[in-house]
C-alpha cells in the first residue's frame, strides 16, 4: 500500500513537471491557431496566421534547412575522416586537436560569431552569403559529429580493425569505406541528427550573423515575437515544432535501435 | 624445406625505437626458411610482437633496417602491399560482415570474382573445421570460432609469410591446448612461412620449427625445440624455457662440490666456480645408501601423473625433482639424487 501511495506521488511529480514545460509549448502553439488569442480558443480557429507567416517567413525555412543540410555535409565529410584519423592517429597531438574542435562548445555563440565578423567580416561576399551563417554553424555542430564518431570507434579497437583490413590488402581509402564507415554508423547517425536539430534551432551566432536576407527560421522566429501580432510569432513556433519534433522523435529511435543492436551483442 | 610455400624472410639489422625514445629492439638480424614456421618466444615487453609488427609492415625499422622477402626489399612496402596474413591477438573480425564475408574481405580486394571467392571460402572452412557458419554474425560466434574464422581469412589471400600474434591467448586454457594441435596440424598441411609470437613456452615448442628467444629487445637464443631446452645458452633461457634448477658450485676434480655431497660434472668441466641446469624430470630419486648426492625431501605434491619434490640441503638452494608417480615417498624423508652426468648443462655467468 505504502510503496503504491510512492509510485503513485513519483508518477504525479513526473506529470506535474512534464506539464509545466509542455503546456506553455502546447498553449503558445494553440495561439497560432486561434483568431485573436486575446479573446480566447472562443474567438475560432483559423490557419490564416500558419498561412501568413508561410507567405512572410518560407524563405527563413527553407534556408534553415539549406544551412542545416550544408553543415550536415560538410561535418560528414570533414568530421567522420578526421574522428577516424584522430582516433588511429592517437598521441598528444591528437588530443590537442580534439581539444580545439570541441572549444566551441565551450565558447558563447556570441563570442564565435564576433571572432568570424571580426576575421571575415571585411569579404563582403562572403558576408553577406548564406555561407557565412553556415561557417558558425559548422563551427559550432562540428564537435557534435567528431565526438559521436569518435566515442563509437573507441568502443570497437578501430586501430586493429584498420591494422587487420591493411594486412588483407585494403589500402586506406578502402579501409575507411568497408570497414570503418559501417563500423561507426550508429555514431555517425548519431553525429548527424545532433547536427541537423542544432543547426535548425541555432540562434545566438546566428543572430549576430545573419544580415535582413540571411535569416533562419530562429532568427526569423525572433524577428516575428519583435515585430507582428502574437498570433503570427504563435504560428511560427507551430511550424518550428512541426519541423523539430519529427527530427528528435528519429534521432530516439536511431539512438534505441542501434543500443538495441548493441545489446544483443 | 624447398616443397613449403611463401618466402624465404630476412631481417637485416633491425632495431626501433620508438617517437619517444623507448629503445624496443636492438638490432636484429635473422633468417627464416621457406615453409618454416618460426617461434618469437619471450617475455612481454621483450621485442617479439614489435618485431612481428616490422615483418607485417605495420612498423618500420630505424634507419639501417632492411626486411626482405625472398631477396626483395620490402622495408618500404606499406603492409596492405606486402600480402602478408595476420591473425591478432584479438582477431580483429569485422563485425560489419559476415564469417564468409570476412573470410573473402582479402580475394574481394584482389578483386577475385564472387563465385571464385564463394568455393575459396568454402574450402577454407572446411579446412578450420567452421563449415556452416558461413552467415553467422562475428558476435554470434565462440572464442574458438572466432580463432578459426582469423586463421582463414589470413590464409585465403595465399599470403607470402603468415604472422600469428598470441593468436591462443585470448582463449582458455582447455580449448587453448586443442586448437594449439589443430594449429600445428594446419601450419603444415599449409606449409606457409609462418612467424608465431607467444609468451607461451609450451605453444612455442609445440609448433616452432625453430624458437627465437627474445629477451629485453634482442635475441638471446635461437633453435630447435629440443636445442633451446637441452642446450640452453643461458639462465634466462633455462629457468623461461620449462623449469630448471641452477645451481652453483665449486668443481673439483670433475665433479661440483656442493653441501649435500657431490655430483659429477660432464667430462671436460674445468674446476673453479660453475652454474650448472638440472632439468626436474632429468634427476632419480635413489636410495640414500651410497648416493653420491644425498638430500631431505621437504614437500611432495601429486600432480596425477607425476610428483613434483622439493628436496634441502643437496645444493645451495632447493631442487626441484619431478618423480614417478609411483614413488612412495614422504616428506622428511632422507633420500639420494641419482644423476646422469650429460643431463647436467653447464651455463655460463649471466650478464645482467
Amino acid at each position: 500500500m505504502r510503496d503504491r501511495l510512492i509510485v503513485a506521488g513519483q508518477l504525479l511529480f513526473t506529470l506535474v513537471v512534464a506539464a509545466f514545460l509542455i503546456v506553455p509549448a502546447i498553449l503558445s502553439m494553440l495561439a497560432g491557431i486561434t483568431v485573436n488569442y486575446f479573446r480566447g480558443i472562443a474567438s475560432g480557429v483559423t490557419l490564416q496566421w500558419v498561412i501568413q507567416v508561410w507567405d512572410l517567413y518560407a524563405e527563413t525555412i527553407g534556408r534553415s534547412f539549406l544551412v542545416a543540410g550544408a553543415a550536415l555535409f560538410v561535418t560528414l565529410v570533414v568530421g567522420v575522416p578526421a574522428a577516424y584519423a584522430l582516433t588511429v592517429r592517437g598521441g598528444r597531438l591528437s588530443r590537442a586537436v580534439e581539444e580545439i574542435i570541441t572549444l566551441p562548445l565551450a565558447i558563447p555563440g556570441l563570442a564565435i560569431a564576433l571572432a568570424l565578423l571580426l576575421v571575415y567580416g571585411g569579404f563582403s561576399d562572403f558576408r553577406r552569403s548564406w555561407l557565412f551563417i553556415l561557417a558558425g554553424h559548422v563551427i559550432f555542430t562540428m564537435p557534435f559529429m567528431v565526438r559521436a564518431v569518435m566515442a563509437v570507434l573507441a568502443t570497437i579497437d578501430v586501430n586493429t580493425l584498420d591494422e587487420s583490413a591493411a594486412s588483407l590488402g585494403a589500402g586506406p581509402w578502402r579501409r575507411f569505406r568497408d570497414v570503418i564507415v559501417p563500423n561507426a554508423r550508429p555514431g555517425i547517425l548519431a553525429g548527424a541528427l545532433s547536427v541537423v536539430t542544432l543547426s535548425l534551432g541555432e540562434f545566438n551566432l546566428t543572430w549576430m550573423l545573419h544580415t535582413p536576407l540571411t535569416k533562419t527560421l530562429p532568427v526569423g522566429l525572433a524577428d516575428s515575437y519583435a515585430s507582428m501580432r502574437l498570433e503570427v510569432a504563435s504560428a511560427y513556433t507551430l511550424v518550428f515544432f512541426v519541423m523539430i519534433i519529427p527530427l528528435l522523435v528519429a534521432m530516439q529511435l536511431f539512438a534505441d535501435v542501434s543500443n538495441g543492436a548493441r545489446s544483443r551483442a | 624445406m624447398s616443397d613449403g610455400r611463401g618466402v624465404a624472410l630476412r631481417l637485416e639489422a633491425c632495431a626501433k625505437t620508438f617517437p619517444n625514445g623507448t629503445r624496443a629492439l636492438e638490432a636484429v638480424t635473422l633468417h627464416v626458411d621457406r615453409g618454416e614456421t618460426v617461434v618469437f618466444l619471450g617475455p612481454s615487453g621483450c621485442g617479439k610482437t614489435t618485431l612481428l609488427r616490422i615483418i607485417a609492415g605495420l612498423e618500420g625499422p630505424d634507419p639501417g633496417g632492411r626486411v626482405l622477402f625472398n631477396a626483395n626489399d620490402v622495408t618500404d612496402v606499406p603492409i596492405e602491399r606486402r600480402n602478408v596474413g595476420m591473425v591478432f591477438q584479438s582477431y580483429a573480425l569485422f563485425p560489419n560482415m559476415s564469417v564468409a564475408e570476412n573470410i573473402g574481405y582479402g580475394l574481394k580486394i584482389r578483386g577475385m570474382s564472387g563465385k571464385e571467392r564463394g568455393a575459396r571460402i568454402t574450402d577454407l572452412m572446411e579446412l578450420t573445421g567452421i563449415r556452416g557458419l558461413e552467415q553467422r554474425r562475428i558476435d554470434q560466434l565462440s572464442g574458438g570460432q572466432r580463432q578459426r574464422v582469423a586463421l582463414a581469412r589470413a590464409v585465403a589471400v595465399h599470403p607470402s609469410v603468415l604472422l600469428l600474434d598470441e593468436p591462443l591467448t585470448a582463449l582458455d586454457a582447455a580449448l587453448r591446448e586443442r586448437l594449439r594441435g589443430e594449429l600445428d596440424r594446419l601450419l603444415r598441411t599449409l606449409g606457409i612461412t609462418t612467424i608465431y609470437v607467444t609468451h607461451d613456452q609450451a605453444e612455442a615448442m609445440a609448433l616452432g620449427d625453430r624458437i627465437v628467444v627474445m629477451r629485453n629487445g634482442a635475441i638471446v637464443q635461437t633453435g630447435s625445440p629440443r636445442s633451446v631446452y637441452f642446450e640452453p645458452n643461458s639462465r634466462f633461457v633455462a629457468e623461461f624455457i620449462g623449469a630448471a634448477n641452477i645451481l652453483q658450485a665449486t668443481v673439483k676434480d670433475g665433479y661440483a662440490v656442493l653441501p649435500g655431497g657431490r655430483m659429477r660434472m660432464p667430462d671436460g668441466t674445468a674446476a673453479g666456480p660453475a652454474t650448472a641446469m638440472l632439468r626436474p624430470e632429468a634427476i632419480a630419486i635413489i636410495d640414500s645408501e651410497g648416493a653420491d648426492l644425498c638430500g631431505t625431501v621437504e614437500t611432495v605434491s601429486f600432480i596425477g601423473d607425476r610428483q613434483r619434490l622439493t628436496i634441502t640441503g643437496a645444493a645451495d638452494r632447493p631442487i626441484v625433482v619431478e618423480a614417478p608417480n609411483s614413488l612412495a615417498v614422504e616428506a622428511g624423508q632422507r633420500i639420494g639424487l641419482g644423476i646422469e652426468p650429460r643431463t647436467v648443462r653447464l651455463l655460463p655467468e649471466d650478464r645482467r
